[in-house]
């Protein structure tokens, strides 16, 4: 059996490794995907459109913003099942399977403390400073929501779970992670109010202060403030969500003790 | 890209690879495992994908390996092992 399964490991990776000379070389211009219209509009047309210089973020959170509120929507679902199901967990018995290793208050290192306390509220700028600049640097409300969850994972394992939870409740989690849902789709159901489609975002036009003569047009400005916005959405979806998996994961939904 | 630079993070995946799979100690391998996925944050931004990087150094490298690392501490040894 374990001949058979390398076997079939051999000739699968063979049959990759064949395909893989097929693929344009790296960077390649002249490969289909360079060459298709789309991608040279992306390339020329992105920051005339939209002003935000990084085109990653103009793809990902204006010209396919769909896509992205629905990834969204699928980090939200899967943090709710995780949350759910081991949040039944707790309800039934499940204490004498495992005895757990409770922590006291004074158990815990105070190097370790006090570093977290120094390193934390850096982490939480550095964290919001890359959702803010998103559309103009790498970075964004993924990156940023799972640092700024990071954080917070931080310091419930410097401390245990109750003195984590005490900033956050267990139920502000699910609340927080829904509403970065609701302000995503909200700007998008937004500009449909507009008499736009939805997530046409330079329907928002409106709500921006009129702009001088010489500088960007608000049409344009508002497609970069509402990416910005979104971008906000996805954030607290995601820490939340990266915060509440950690919760109930490291304690079986017990939300008790440390690691 | 420069080749050098792929060719030690390609060998150094491989090898992490390897070991995450074949190490006994589960806590170990959750730790090498996040050792896999920098190595592949670096080749992500040796092709120019900062973003990509970004998101597995995040992601992959941080919260993943965390992730597996509060789930293992949940787990216990089996006595045959």
């Amino acid at each position: 059996m374990k001949a058979l399964g390398l076997m079939v490991v051999v000739v699968v990776g063979a049959l990759l490794l064949y395909a893989v000379g097929d693929f344009p070389a790296w960077g390649d211009p002249q490969s289909p995907a360079s060459q298709h219209e789309i991608s040279r509009h992306f390339i020329t047309q992105s920051i005339p459109e939209t002003a935000v210089p990084n085109m990653v973020t103009a793809v990902l959170a204006d010209y396919r913003g769909y896509d992205t509120m629905f990834e969204t929507v699928v980090i939200f679902t899967a943090g709710l099942a995780i949350i759910g199901i081991l949040g039944m967990a707790r309800l039934t018995d499940r204490e004498s399977l495992k005895p757990m290793a409770e922590t006291r208050p004074g158990d815990r290192d105070m190097i370790v403390i006090n570093t977290c306390r120094q390193v934390i509220p850096i982490m939480q700028l550095f964290a919001f400073y890359v959702v803010a600049h998103g559309h103009h640097s790498p970075g964004g409300g993924f990156q940023g929501g799972v640092i700024l969850g990071a954080s917070f994972i931080l310091w419930a394992i410097a401390r245990d779970l109750p003195t984590a939870l005490q900033g956050i409740k267990p139920r502000r989690i699910v609340f927080l992670a829904a509403l970065g849902v609701v302000i995503y789709a909200g700007t998008g159901v937004l500009s449909l109010a507009m008499d736009a489609k939805l997530l046409d975002y330079s329907a928002l036009h409106g709500f921006l202060p009129p702009a001088p003569a010489d500088a960007v047009p608000n049409e344009i400005m508002a497609r970069s403030h509402g990416m910005l916005i979104v971008e906000i959405g996805v954030a607290f979806t995601v820490s939340a969500i990266m915060f509440g998996i950690y919760t109930y994961l490291s304690s079986m939904g017990r939300l008790k003790g440390g690691l | 890209m420069i080749w050098q630079f792929d060719l030690i993070v390609l060998v150094l995946l491989v090898v992490t690879a390897v070991i995450s799979l074949h190490v006994k100690d589960l806590l170990s391998a959750s730790m090498v495992f996040g050792v896999f996925s920098f190595l592949i944050c670096l080749l992500w931004a040796g092709m120019g994908a900062v973003d990509v990087a970004f998101t597995e150094a995040a992601v992959g490298a941080g919260v993943g390996a965390v992730f597996l690392i509060a789930t293992v501490f949940n787990t216990t040894r089996d006595s045959s092992d």
